[in-house]
């Protein structure tokens, strides 16, 4: 699904010289459940915003299944984000002046689906996590997991192999945090791979696989049953390639 | 898409009233002082009589001083008017389908009915061919023939306001009056006619309404009419009496000539230069020859109607537009800048560059089509202001009334300058914030972020 050999990402300012990644290389399986820790500011979200083609990168190969993004066009990049690829933001990220429905369709409308497909899309997305009778609600109007969730619909509307969630829980409290964490346990047993920035190690361990990231590398991985010799594989640990 | 733009344009703009109203106003203001300007120097510049432009020409002979040209503005160019003789010598040819020679006097003009007042009335005193010629419309009667020229008869037009004025409107053809103490007949009345510029006779100013009466060419010399327009002269010679005047070598008669194609306008001009030979062979013009025939347009042009002061004018105001558009480019980036998360959302969910600039034009093209919509109105009120002003500045009606309402044209300006400036002031935020990094504008910092790492090193 995912597959990042030796990628590094130095963000250059005036004054420093930021090395977010350094020789970063991971691979992720399709229909893995894979969570993300590390201290804050070791690169994690960097990591995402460039597994999801938010952001290019310095030197490194990645292949996003099987295709190399390196050189795509931004048309394409965008195509592969928006078919492909569904995001989680910490802060929600809803649009405020849209109502639910309106920004669960955002992805729909650049996807080009005609309204009645937009509109069943919408629906059913919403049924999942449970917001259909909030669908006219504005963002503000609803309590921060009811927002997570309706971001959640809105990442998963498009029906993304990939779900790339960065600290969804970090602005929720636990109760809530362990609500969104059963609902994205849910969508990876229906087949989505899901990748998951988080803080919260007692929900990280509920992955199927741990990484964790120390100052732009893999610094260390777990899966948490005894895994299968083939997805196994599919985590290829970083410190094969010390900085 | 372009649906779904405009309505996430609408809700943005709503969001933020301040910034919205703040630069809709810039933009207004741009396009209503562009949109007077041009509406003003349109009225200036107009042809108004663009149908029979290749048909009409002003006919000038030099007959001016050897030392001085007559125009210091235009050295290589005759006077602007003809001396008696030239004219009538001119107006003999009958190689112009129809020819005026005229000039402006001053009248009053009473209908003797108990208690109206006399009216003062500016008086063309012209040729028949004048009316059918400019394509003079009439309300009521006609204009005369060649023979009550030569008469003269004792006949007069009014125009439609001084009918107005003196009959209430009613059909006055057949109604007699006293013209400086003189009995006329009215045999025709104009219908409203109104010449911007008003191009047969620009010497008292090209914004200058017609005259308000009108009577045939012999009455000049019969009457002993001088002159209520401009004249002028140069050579040292008699002019004590009217008489002199006519025989002198001032000029102070505006001759015109309509040629029916270029065959008669050649011969005319031979016939033209002819004259001119022969006239100095007996002693007279002692410039070099300089004889012309020039058409309606040509002629506005030779006599500075729309001067180089309007066409500054018309440069601020464009130059004003530009300071206020760029204003807008201004505001627009900062709002753009402002929504950059939320921009940064839609590209994560699959806008693509392309989609974001046009979704961002579109609220810039949202902007500026109100602020034309806004413009056109306060232009309307600026050209009313204008009226205003120059209504009250001496109580006769002036030129520039005619020019002051918003014109159907000016409805089209404004939509062009509405698309001109989204372009000038729309392009560049939208192009920016499109090219801005998704992950850049999801942290908020879309553009004073610059990541100068080369990118996808193999
Ligand atoms: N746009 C940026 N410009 C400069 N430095 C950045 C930028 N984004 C992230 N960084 C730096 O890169 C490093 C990794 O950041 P990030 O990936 O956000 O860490 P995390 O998500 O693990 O907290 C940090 O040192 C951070 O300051
Ligand atoms: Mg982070």
């Amino acid at each position: 699904m995912l597959d990042m050999q030796g990628i590094s990402k130095i963000y250059r300012t005036d004054l420093i010289e930021t090395h977010a990644l350094r020789q970063f290389s991971l691979r992720v399986e399709a229909g893995d459940f894979v969570a993300v820790t590390g201290p804050s500011g070791s690169g994690k979200t960097t990591f995402m915003n460039i597994a999801g083609l938010l952001e290019d990168f310095d030197t490194g190969r990645y292949q996003l299944d099987g295709t190399d993004v390196s050189g795509l066009s931004d048309a394409v990049r965008s195509r592969l984000r928006n078919e492909r690829i569904g995001f989680i933001f910490q802060s929600f990220n809803l649009i405020p002046e849209l109502d639910i429905f309106d920004n669960v369709d955002v992805p729909l409308r650049y996807r080009g689906f005609s309204r009645r497909d937009r509109a069943e899309r919408i629906a059913s997305a919403l049924d999942l996590v449970g917001l259909r009778s909030r669908m006219h609600h504005l963002p503000a109007q609803l309590s921060g997991g009811q927002q997570q969730r309706a971001a959640i619909a809105r990442a998963l509307a498009g029906d993304p192999g990939l779900l790339l969630a960065d600290e969804p829980t970090g602005n929720v409290d636990s109760l809530m945090a362990r609500q969104i964490m059963d609902l994205l346990e849910e969508i990876n047993e229906m087949g989505t791979t899901i990748v998951l920035v988080t803080h919260d190690l007692e929900l990280a361990r509920r992955a199927r696989r741990n990484v964790h990231i120390v100052d732009g590398q893999v610094s260390d991985f777990w899966s948490l049953e005894p895994p299968a010799p083939g997805l196994h594989a599919g985590l290829v640990p970083a410190m094969m390639a010390p900085a | 898409m372009l649906g779904y733009y405009l309505r996430l344009a609408m809700s943005s703009l709503r969001r933020s009233p301040g910034l919205t109203a703040l630069m809709i106003a810039a933009v207004a203001l741009g396009i209503a002082v562009c949109v007077t300007s041009l509406t003003v120097y349109q009225g200036l510049s107009g042809n108004p009589i663009p149908w029979k432009n290749d048909l009409l020409h002003a006919v000038t002979i030099d007959n001016w001083d050897p030392q001085f040209p007559a125009r210091e503005r235009h050295p290589d160019q005759p006077p602007t008017q003809l001396a008696w003789r030239d004219a009538v010598a001119l107006l003999e040819s009958d190689i112009p389908v129809r020819s005026v020679v005229m000039f402006k006097t001053a009248g009053v003009l009473a209908t003797g009915t108990a208690g109206a007042r006399p009216q003062r009335a500016l008086t063309r005193v012209t040729s028949a061919d004048f009316f059918a010629m400019f394509d003079v419309p009439f309300r009521f009667g006609a204009g005369w023939t060649a023979a009550a020229d030569q008469g003269p008869e004792p006949v007069i037009v009014l125009a439609s306001a001084m009918n107005e004025r003196l009959f209430g409107g009613a059909n006055s053809v057949g109604r007699t009056l006293r013209w400086n103490d003189m009995e006329f007949r009215v045999v025709g009345v104009l219908d409203e006619w109104r010449p911007l510029p008003k191009f047969y006779d620009l010497n008292n100013g090209a914004l200058q309404e017609p005259e308000e009466a009108y009577i045939p060419w012999g009455w000049g010399l019969a009457a002993e009419l001088p002159s209520a327009g401009s004249w002028n002269c140069w050579k040292p010679e008699p002019l004590a009496s009217f008489r002199d005047f006519v025989q002198s070598e001032c000029v102070w008669l505006q001759v015109w000539v309509e040629l029916a194609d270029a065959g008669a306008r050649q011969r005319m001009q031979s016939l033209l230069d002819t004259y001119a030979r022969d006239q100095q062979r007996a002693g007279r013009l002692p410039r070099p020859l300089n004889n012309r025939l020039t058409p309606v347009d040509r002629w506005l042009a030779d006599n500075d109607v729309v001067g180089s002061d309007d066409r500054v004018l018309v440069g601020l105001a464009f130059a004003f537009l530009a300071v206020c558009l760029l204003n807008t480019v201004g505001l627009l980036l900062a709002r753009f800048q402002r929504g950059a998360v939320t921009t940064g959302v839609r590209r994560a969910l699959g806008a693509s560059r392309r989609q974001i600039c046009l979704q961002h034009l579109t609220e810039a093209g949202l902007v500026c089509a109100a602020g034309a919509a806004l413009g056109l109105a306060l232009a309307g009120l600026l050209l009313w202001g204008l009226r205003l002003l120059y209504a009250t500045q001496d109580g006769t009606r002036d030129g520039i009334q005619a020019l002051a309402h918003v014109a159907p044209g000016s409805i089209t300006t404004a939509l062009a300058l509405a698309v001109l400036a989204t372009l000038v002031a729309g392009l560049y935020p939208s192009w920016r914030i499109g090219r801005s990094a998704p992950a850049a504008c999801l942290q908020g910092r879309p553009m004073g972020f610059r990541h100068t790492g080369r990118r996808f090193v193999p």
